[in-house]
């Protein structure tokens, strides 16, 4: 019984067109909700951004709201906010990529000289437990840790003879907490890419190295970075891709009005006057303006680096 | 350690170690205590005499023993809630998660499937193009899911790195196996099911990991979709009392002594919070790094 059916498949009685259809058809049944869940919660929302070229009005619905052309787009270029929202969401990234970003590779390598395999377990599992704490746990120590009454920084710096210093309610120390605090997060993390990378090279690479007389500061630099260069192309691209992206969850925790000057930035001010002020069509045209944005980067990015380095992400 | 040949393979290796070596030791050793110092003094500040912690004595041990803060904690009906609704939000939101995951990835690793490559774009599309915050905000409510548990276990349905991670993974599966299941009279769902699944236990595992630790740490859906006090999750509870240092939300009494020890029950709620993950976290964090070296595989 199961070999006739089996012949059938193979020699279909009628080369039917929708033979595919016939035998994938389980396939396409079990995507059917898969593909709800992303025409749900991802489609219909990119189409929602339409709202951003109406005024939004929530008894007429989507469709019913008038149009008002790229008028949120000019209110939005002229806002007073515009100049300071970009400069910090520009700034901050910028920072996490020139301090952040390195901050693995680093890591990767000297964790990759360490000559006990043992040592070298411990330190590489314990520095990828941060990035399984909650973003809220990390700011709330943060904040408690940096607070003049009882904080233990501040008790230090007392201790060693100096002034408490108000680190949350000055605006000058926001981008350094900020991107010291994403370091502890998630440099061990993102090290475990660079770590891959590592061990995958061949060994007989250093031999050869050593053979020519090369000591280890110049087999690092001769043969260990050439082979983890691409990897750490295809990290540098997502990077700067997303130099205009910036998850607001951290900043909405650890920003407060006294500190808006170097923290507040276009995600989190989209939650400010999008969501807290409901002026949806605002919010969803800076959104949009953001994304626009982003996606050029990312798409320029790929794009030099497959011509520079024949690296590219998709 | 033990047996001479070993000890001595160890001389051997401390023998060639140089100056540079020490040094790489050393900043190890510094990484490791500015890891774990943060949640070590979150320890010892919790089950510290709260007046010890008051005078700033704690600092690099406890000073007397004292589990007040952590049954002021446990008296508190609002953190057990709000435990209760995260173990919830966790247990239903990575039950849909693998479950949506995985009936997404089996037919894109499927060869033959017809449209696979216009499935696939669909999908990933999506990594780098989204409606934004706002736009999701109205189709939640638009979609009548405000305030309850679906805004929060549904929107993150599928994670589509995962859901690559778990594609590429069906894709290591020999096709032959299909092939033998075929002739066995399998059909698609019952390979799937019975030949498949069983088969990819290490990325289910891991997959599991990686969505019940999003849920547990999650915040913001909460904070977007939510209004009821009592349907908050555990982190929207950290961020009122730790956060926020919001006292009056710390204890039901108003005992004196609530102000006194006033960082020692924020700690001890920290500790709460991240217990279930230092507890679990030996034992599985091999399984996270295979999640993150089959995902940097090319998809």
């Amino acid at each position: 019984m199961v070999h006739m059916d089996l012949a059938q498949r193979q020699l279909p009685r009628s080369p039917s067109r929708f033979r595919w259809l016939k035998r994938d058809w389980q396939l396409y049944l079990m995507l059917l909700l898969p593909v709800t869940f992303y025409f749900l919660f991802k489609y219909i929302p990119m189409f929602g951004t339409i709202i951003a070229f109406k005024k939004y009005i929530p008894k007429k619905g989507m469709m019913k709201s008038p149009w008002v052309g790229f008028s949120n787009f000019q209110k939005f270029l002229s806002d007073p906010y515009f100049y300071k929202l970009v400069r910090n969401t520009l700034l901050i990234n910028l920072y996490s990529l020139i301090f952040a970003f390195p901050s693995s590779i680093i890591f990767a390598l000297l964790l990759n000289e360490m000559r006990h395999q043992k040592y070298r377990k411990l330190v590489q599992t314990v520095s990828y437990l941060p990035h399984f704490i909650s973003t809220v746990v990390v700011c709330g120590l943060i904040i408690n840790f940096l607070r003049t009454n009882g904080g233990l920084v501040n008790d230090l710096i007392v201790a060693l003879g100096g002034n408490r210093i108000s680190f949350m309610n000055e605006p000058q120390y926001f981008r350094t907490i900020y991107v010291l605090s994403e370091i502890w997060q998630h440099m061990g993390w993102d090290a475990i890419i660079y770590i891959a990378a590592l061990t995958a090279i061949d060994p007989q690479l250093y031999e050869a190295a050593h053979v020519e007389g090369a000591n280890r500061f110049q087999q690092m630099l001769n043969v260990t970075l050439p082979c983890i260069a691409p990897t750490v192309t295809t990290m540098l691209i997502l990077r700067v891709g997303n130099l205009m992206n910036l998850g607001y969850e951290k900043i909405l925790l650890l920003y407060s009005g006294a500190t808006y000057e170097t923290a507040d930035v276009i995600s989190t001010y989209v939650y400010r006057r999008g969501l807290l002020t409901a002026d949806f069509s605002y919010g969803t045209a800076i959104g949009l303006f953001q994304a626009v944005i982003a996606l050029i980067l990312i798409l320029s990015t790929n794009w030099l680096g497959k011509r520079i380095s024949d690296t590219s992400l998709w | 350690m033990t047996g001479i040949t070993r000890v001595s393979a160890k001389r051997n290796k401390i023998a060639r170690m140089n100056v540079f070596d020490y040094l790489n030791y050393l900043f190890m050793l510094l990484i490791l205590f500015l890891t774990l110092f943060p949640l070590y003094y979150c320890l010892i500040v919790s089950i510290s005499d709260g007046s010890a912690v008051i005078r700033g004595d704690v600092v690099f041990s406890p000073k007397g023993f004292d589990l007040n803060a952590y049954k002021a904690v446990l008296d508190n009906p609002q953190i057990l809630r709000s435990y209760g609704n995260t173990l919830l939000y966790t247990a239903v939101g990575t039950s849909i998660n693998i479950f949506l995951t995985a009936l997404c990835a089996y037919p894109l690793c499927r060869p033959h499937l017809k449209g696979r490559r216009i499935f696939n774009a669909i999908f990933l599309v999506t990594m780098f193009i989204n409606g934004g915050t706002i736009p999701l905000y109205l189709q939640v409510k638009s979609l009548h899911l405000m305030d309850t548990i679906w805004a929060i276990v549904l929107p993150t349905g599928i994670n589509t790195y995962n859901m690559i991670i778990m594609r590429t993974f069906f894709s290591s599966i020999p096709e032959d196996l299909h092939e033998a299941a075929e002739i066995d009279g399998a059909s698609q769902f019952q390979t799937f099911v019975l030949v498949i699944l069983p088969l990819s236990e290490t990325i289910l595992a891991t997959l599991v990991l990686f969505y019940a630790v999003a849920h547990w740490n999650s915040y913001m859906p909460a904070l977007l979709y939510l209004n009821s006090a009592d349907k908050m999750p555990l982190q929207m509870t950290i961020r009122k009392m730790v956060v926020d240092s919001d006292i009056a939300s710390m204890t039901t009494s108003s005992s004196s002594e609530s102000l006194l020890s006033e960082n020692k029950i924020k700690y001890a709620v920290v500790i709460i919070s991240v217990l279930p993950m230092l507890v679990i976290y030996p034992f599985l964090q091999r399984y996270f790094v295979k999640g993150v070296m089959i995902g940097s595989v090319k998809g």
